[in-house]
């Protein structure tokens, strides 16, 4: 197979790779462009570990092809706050204790950061349900949610 | 043992010192290591339950384009019938062997048979394809009263049931009866006035970690080999390594990387021998990766159970009786944790009169491996169902009843000693006192309670604490943190010391290192390993010390240590930590202490938890509504970490009540192998989790800490399950009460 | 009198030492045929020692692979252990984790 020569920006910055047809973003993110903090939990967009967005929007990098990036942004982990600051929500989430093994964790904030964009108010069952898509087997969910609450407090200044 | 005293550190929510690295993506777990000129390996999986493995050959896929080495059982040197030391028990290493790469039998589907390494990952699984396997197919055994059947299709010849006066004569698919008792449970029925009886079945459940099983390896002729891989004990998969592949430990270094939950799951090998011996064959570093459809199919799940349960109890609330027969499904290989379940079922009780009869059987599955507090689940589940019920039919509340028989300090246990101080009667006090408890149920919703008791152990841990000139510090700890553990290392070094918690760095050792650390697990981390950590700790106050009193000219005891500083009694003189650092070149050299224990004394944990549910009469789906985990912590040193472990046992048990289920087809081939499909609890499925740390100390740990890793998994299969019937009105006896079985209950009331 | 008090007592053989009290797993009993025995052992070596001769059959069970509880507080590496005065010893297998 002849591979593709794709143009795209992630997190801000152009980049260009070359890709198998059949070489899923999340293949390319990981062993093209060592972008190593999505991570592979199911390869069939079931665990939400692999989240990053697309123009904006939350998707599953393990069900979108590497060539679909072609002239797209797209925002990985590594693009959540700056080099020297964590942002709001990974503050929380640190602070919150939201976390245990991490391996979800850099797929929950993504996600996180995309419903606070979406929605800066949710309630608790608003919030549970847009992360339904991001599975954590080790916290049981209820400080996520307490640090998602506070990281939405916190952005809209009520904090 | 630290006399009660006001904590600098012990009991703050501190942030973790490795929290940076993991909210920014830039932690490490097992498959982000590449390294140069590296290859990948594929397995070649089983398609068949049971079968004989007549022919393989791999001669034309070794022959394809890009395909650099391959592997068969024929690469393990071979592998005899010894003890190697794997997890936190001894395993049979040809059994191990044969989990790893099957010899002349395959006995689950998606059982490893081959290996191939090559330039990319399309090409290793297309050259999968290429590998000529002939079967003889045979029935496969998929249950347990099937399984142990005179006349049933045998997994191994060679297995005849261990445990009875007289080896039986005819092989069978039991390897294992226990037997554990004490009193007269005969006559302990005859004084009851109420008696419970029941039978119970538990599914197959796997532990659900999200990281996926992976390594990198490179294999090195004339030195050091060396394995990356995520697993809970990094020595444990050298010694399982180096014994498949026979070599000295010493040329094998393993470095534990990262790991993505484990819960159990991660301390045996699946992928490391293999990517080793593709790795030595090719002459280059191999990186091998578990998709989810294998973690399922051919990692190591929980086994499955059927039990019958008796309990009798008097009028007065006296329990005078309790049995239990329990089968476990060990999967293809010899090696549940049958006999647990035994010496747990009736452990929260104090009654004299108790019978528990074990089996492991093999089956056609994957060989299970341990999830927390491995066997306790599905024993403890039929006892606080019975209990429960009996409860109910004395008219007793179920918390009063287990209060009236509570396991306390001096109980004896079926296993043989007396427990020593416990918290068993505290959790159910502060359950009964709970907000949770106190609210009345609506029409319609359901209440379950449930106790749970899990051992916990020691065992060895070594740590060194070297100090740099500018009095800060690295902690060298050799137990792969899976929760968070590293931020109590921090904090109970930084208590000790009395210096800053962030000049203090805790990191995990590679097998070169650092001394030979048992691995994380059996809720042993913050016991253990803390206290080598205090140990270490205390090694270099007093290392401080004599470094001060060298420069004052006193003795070392005319130097005090308060709050991070040496005071001269002596004389005049203060001097910090990081003072007395910047001088040790002078004063002897870098300060460095060691902790090298093999802790005893662990404290058991007991937890209690409440649950409320509220089920839809027309589908039968359970939405829990309400849930309270206490759980007796011992000392909680960091408040948040152990409220994490409790809330994260309560999942994962609600999940094995409501939800998860192996689902196998009639010729042994799972047929949910997905997350779409084997659904673990999501955040849309659970409430807030309420928590009450109960600290009833255990002496045997300078700051009282027990173990609580795991005892959170046990209650709530029985708090559930409870809840459900409680809530339909009918006796729940199989898990999980997903919304067919739920259903059919509520059909089958009327 | 002299030389009598200067007579070295093998504590082993003294009066008031105290026996420990073995108690056996029911695999145990298969070997041994009690449910507990009494035993006079200084030390798990000792203590081996005695139940050894005592029960022949013991060599083909797993015994030296077990931990023991000492009064109690469980012990996995047991082979350097002192055994204190009328100890209640019980024996069973390593607990694995999870």
């Amino acid at each position: 197979m002849t591979k593709v020569h794709v143009t795209t920006s992630i997190n801000g910055d152009e980049t260009e790779f070359l890709c198998e047809p059949h070489d899923t973003l999340l293949d390319v993110l990981r062993n093209d462009l060592s972008l190593t903090g999505t991570k592979e939990g199911c390869g069939s967009g079931d665990c939400g570990a692999c989240s990053v967005t697309l123009n904006g929007r939350l998707v599953c990098s393990c069900l979108v092809l590497g060539v679909e990036a072609e002239g797209a942004e797209v925002g990985t982990i590594e693009g959540v706050g700056e080099a020297d600051n964590l942002n709001v929500i990974q503050e929380k989430f640190l602070e919150h204790a939201a976390l245990q093994c991490g391996i979800c964790t850099p797929g929950l904030i993504v996600s996180t950061q995309a419903l606070l964009a979406e929605n800066p108010s949710p309630t608790e069952e608003e919030a549970r349900y847009y992360l339904a898509g991001n599975l954590c087997r080790c916290t049981g969910y209820d400080k996520i949610i307490r640090a998602v609450m506070d990281s939405a407090e916190t952005m809209r200044g009520e904090g | 043992m630290s006399e009660a005293k006001k904590f600098n550190f012990i009991g703050q929510r501190t942030i973790r010192p490795d929290g940076h690295d993991k909210v920014t993506g830039k932690a490490n777990y097992a498959a982000d290591l590449a390294l140069p000129g590296m290859i990948w390996g594929k397995i070649l999986r089983s398609p068949h339950a049971h079968a004989k493995i007549l022919k393989l050959d791999t001669s034309k896929a070794e022959a394809m384009l890009g395909v650099m080495s391959v592997a068969t059982f024929d690469d393990l040197p071979s592998v005899s019938n010894e003890a190697i030391q794997s997890g936190e028990g001894a395993i049979d290493s040809l059994d191990l062997g044969r989990n790893v790469l099957a010899r002349d039998k395959v006995l689950y589907h998606g059982h490893a048979i081959a290996a191939i390494a090559a330039k990319t990952e399309a090409i290793a699984e297309k050259a999968l394809e290429l590998i000529d396997v002939e079967y003889e197919v045979l029935t496969p055994v998929l249950d347990l009263h099937e399984a142990m059947k005179a006349d049933a299709p045998l997994l191994h010849e060679d297995m005849f049931t261990q445990g009875y006066p007289e080896q039986p004569e005819k092989p069978s698919n039991i390897a294992a009866r226990h037997e554990l008792k004490m009193g007269d449970v005969e006559a302990g029925f005859a004084e009851a006035d109420v008696i419970v009886e029941r039978d119970f079945v538990t599914p197959t459940v796997h532990q659900g970690y999200i990281e996926p099983h992976a390594c990198t390896v490179s294999y090195n002729t004339e030195g050091q080999s060396m394995v990356w891989c995520s697993t809970q004990g990094h020595f444990d998969v050298r010694a399982s390594t180096a014994k498949l592949l026979a070599m000295p430990l010493g040329n094998l270094k393993v470095i534990a990387s990262e790991i993505g939950g484990g819960f159990g799951g991660k301390t045996t090998v699946y992928l490391e021998p293999i990517a080793l011996i593709l790795s030595r064959k090719s002459g280059r570093p191999v990186k091998m990766m578990m998709d989810r459809d294998e973690v399922f199919r051919a990692s190591g799940p929980a086994s499955a159970a059927r039990l019958t349960v008796k309990v009798g109890g008097k009028k007065d609330g006296t329990i005078t009786a309790m049995q239990t027969s329990i089968a476990y499904e060990a999967g293809a290989f010899k090696g549940s944790p049958a006999m647990i379940g035994g010496m747990t079922a009736f452990t929260p009780y104090n009654c004299a009169n108790v019978y528990c009869e074990t089996f492991d059987v093999v089956v056609n599955k994957p060989k299970v491996a341990a999830y927390r507090a491995p066997g306790a689940p599905q024993a403890e589940f039929g006892a606080e169902m019975a209990v429960s019920e009996l409860a109910e039919k004395l008219g007793i509340d179920p918390v009063d009843l287990r209060l009236q028989n509570a396991a306390k300090e001096g109980t004896q246990t079926v296993y043989g000693p007396k427990l020593k101080a416990v918290g068993l009667v505290e959790c159910l006090e502060a359950a009964k006192n709970s907000p949770h408890y106190k609210t009345e149920l609506k029409e319609g919703e359901g209440r379950g309670i449930a106790s749970g008791f899990w051992f916990n152990i020691g065992g060895q841990s070594s740590v060194t604490i070297n100090m740099n000139p500018d009095g800060t510090g690295t902690i060298v700890e050799g137990s792969p943190d899976i929760g968070g553990s590293r931020a109590s290392m921090q904090m109970m070094a930084a208590e000790e010391l009395g210096i800053p918690l962030n000049d203090l760095k805790p990191i995990i050792g590679d097998t070169e290192s650092i001394p030979y650390n048992q691995s994380t697990g059996g809720s042993r981390t913050t016991f253990a390993t803390g206290m080598a950590v205090i140990e270490a700790a205390q090694d270099v106050v007093q290392q401080l010390k004599e470094r001060a009193a060298s420069l004052w000219n006193v003795t070392p005891d005319q130097v005090e240590w308060r709050d991070g500083s040496a005071i001269n009694t002596a004389g005049e003189g203060q001097m910090t930590c990081a003072e007395i650092c910047a001088k040790c070149e002078k004063t002897g050299g870098q300060i460095s202490g060691t902790g090298n224990v093999n802790a005893r004394g662990a404290g058991p944990s007991f937890a209690v938890h409440v649950c409320d549910t509220k089920v839809d009469m027309e589908t039968g789906k359970v939405d829990v509504i309400r849930y309270t985990a206490i759980q007796d912590a011992g000392k909680a040193i960091h408040p948040s970490y152990v409220e994490g472990q409790f809330q994260g046992g309560a999942a994962q048990g609600i999940g094995w009540a409501l939800n998860e289920e192996y689902v196998y087809n009639d010729d042994g081939v799972m047929e949910n192998a997905g997350f779409l499909d084997y659904r673990i609890p999501l955040a849309s499925d659970l409430p807030m989790i309420d928590t009450i740390i109960v600290e009833v100390p255990n002496n045997f740990h300078p700051y009282g800490v027990r173990g609580v890793g795991e005892s959170g998994i046990i209650p709530p299969l029985a708090a559930v399950g409870y809840a459900v019937g409680d809530a339909i009105g009918a006796n729940v006896s199989e898990l999980p009460c997903s919304p067919p079985r739920v259903l059919k209950l509520i059909q089958e009331k009327g | 009198m002299l030389s009598a008090a200067c007579v070295e007592v093998d504590p082993r053989k003294r009066l008031d030492v105290s026996m420990a009290m073995v108690f056996f797993s029911g695999e145990l009993q298969r070997f041994t045929g009690e449910e507990k025995t009494s035993v006079v052992a200084l030390n798990y070596r000792e203590l081996l020692g005695e139940l050894h001769n005592k029960y022949p059959d013991l060599k083909n069970s797993e015994i030296t692979e077990m931990a023991i509880a000492i009064d109690g507080e469980i012990v996995h590496e047991p082979l350097l252990e002192l055994i204190p005065e009328a100890a209640e010893l019980h024996f069973f297998h390593f607990i694995a984790g999870g």
